[in-house]
């Protein structure tokens, strides 16, 4: 899932998604330059084209990527918003309560992962 | 190689629950141009903490940042043969990469740790939650047939009835807190219930691209229950990716270190 776009600073570079990472090279070359760790960062859409990253701990600071076209765009911030752990941890707690509330289950069960911590509701301080 | 080290660091301090956390020694790994130095294997004293798919280590417990980052993706991890006991090894299928040879207190420390570890991945994650989606959607079908048909004995086919209300709480997804970032703007809120806006009706949003070449993580204990669904894992190019932080991390801090001790001895009289 790797795309040309630009940053602010007007540089063409290619960038690779791989899982909450986000890997940005010069198009030539095949060793990044540098990485984005997509943990506690909100994507938001700015301008035609064009969205940006920032970090919770540094909100005014914008990573931002000019995209080619609108639907490329979209299609970049719907797959960086599910691009954290984060996400995915809430997601599963979320089904585990659905499936318990349905069937009286637990699922998790079954992995042998059910007491771990870091699936239990509620343990999040926010 | 750049970094956002501050989101790093503050990821890796923040009040976001830790999987797994505790001293581990960790084996001191020499440059090549030391080779010629006889050393004995030494090691070092640290804090290691486990988010995600994310290892931090830190000096010392209350260290404000990690002085190094280890990324769970493509990597095995299973118990050494080293001279010290209680010692497993993370290493990765990318050959160029280091591995870290890490030493627990214990039995149970080392057997908890290569427990977390084996699961951290975010392919593991991933597989999880599809898991569990599937298992959602399949229990709100059943649901479903039952109210439609209540007293009927267990034929096996099931009713398609999507416009049935027991489908309706798949769309009550809690309002997702995108990527952890949860007391922006608004006071921070425990996530249940609220309807998301971004999502659309009726479904759960669906979960990240996968990779294109996966460097799926044969991970050292096969989860039972699972599907043996993660492809071959060859070496693909984003583990080598990862393999370049990871060192890039350590000779960052280790190049800030010299620096401050240079300007310690020099400040001292």
């Amino acid at each position: 899932f790797s795309t040309p776009f630009s940053f602010a600073v007007l540089k063409k570079r290619l960038v690779k998604l791989v899982v909450n990472f986000l890997f940005y090279f010069r198009t030539d070359e095949a060793e990044p330059i540098g990485a984005l760790l997509l943990e506690q960062c909100r994507i938001i859409k700015e301008e035609e084209n064009v969205f940006s990253i920032s970090f919770i701990e540094e909100p005014e600071r914008k990573y931002c990527f000019e995209c080619d076209s609108e639907e490329q765009c979209q299609e970049w911030i719907e797959a960086l918003k599910r691009a954290s752990y984060e996400f995915m941890r809430r997601s599963l707690i979320f089904y585990r309560n659905e499936i318990q509330k349905m069937t009286g289950k637990d699922p998790l069960e079954q992995y042998g992962i059910s007491e771990e911590a870091r699936f239990q509701l509620g343990t999040r301080k926010q | 190689m750049k970094l956002n080290e501050r989101s790093v660091a503050h990821y890796a301090t923040c009040d976001s629950p830790a999987d797994h956390a505790g001293f581990l020694r960790k084996r001191v790994e020499r440059h090549h141009h030391h080779a010629h130095h006889h050393h004995a294997t030494s090691y070092q004293r640290r804090w290691f903490v486990l988010k995600g798919n994310l290892l931090f280590y830190f000096e010392e417990r209350e260290s404000r940042e990690p002085v190094g980052l280890v990324v769970l993706e493509g990597c095995t991890v299973e118990l050494c043969e080293a001279a010290e006991e209680f010692a497993f090894a993370i290493r990765f299928d990318d050959a160029g990469a280091r591995a870290y040879v890490l030493v627990a207190d214990g039995q149970a420390a080392m057997e908890a740790w290569v427990k977390a570890l084996s699961r951290a991945s975010f392919d593991y994650m991933r597989l999880v939650v599809r898991e569990l989606e599937k298992q959602l959607e399949e229990a709100s079908k059943t649901l479903a047939a039952c109210h439609n048909s209540p007293r009927r004995s267990s034929s096996s086919s099931r009713k398609r009835h999507l416009s049935n209300p027991a489908l309706l709480p798949l769309q009550e997804k809690p309002a997702v807190l995108e990527n952890g970032y949860s007391t922006w703007g608004s006071g921070g809120g425990i996530p249940g219930g609220a309807a998301s806006p971004d999502r659309e009706g009726g479904h759960p949003p669906p979960l990240p691209p996968r990779r294109r070449s996966a460097a799926g993580s044969a991970t050292g204990s096969p989860v039972t229950g699972l599907s043996p669904a993660m492809p071959e894992s060859p070496v693909s190019p984003e583990t080598a990716c990862f393999s370049k932080l990871h060192s890039w991390y350590g000779q960052e801090i280790a190049v800030l270190r010299r620096e401050w001790q240079e300007r310690q001895k020099r400040g001292h009289p």
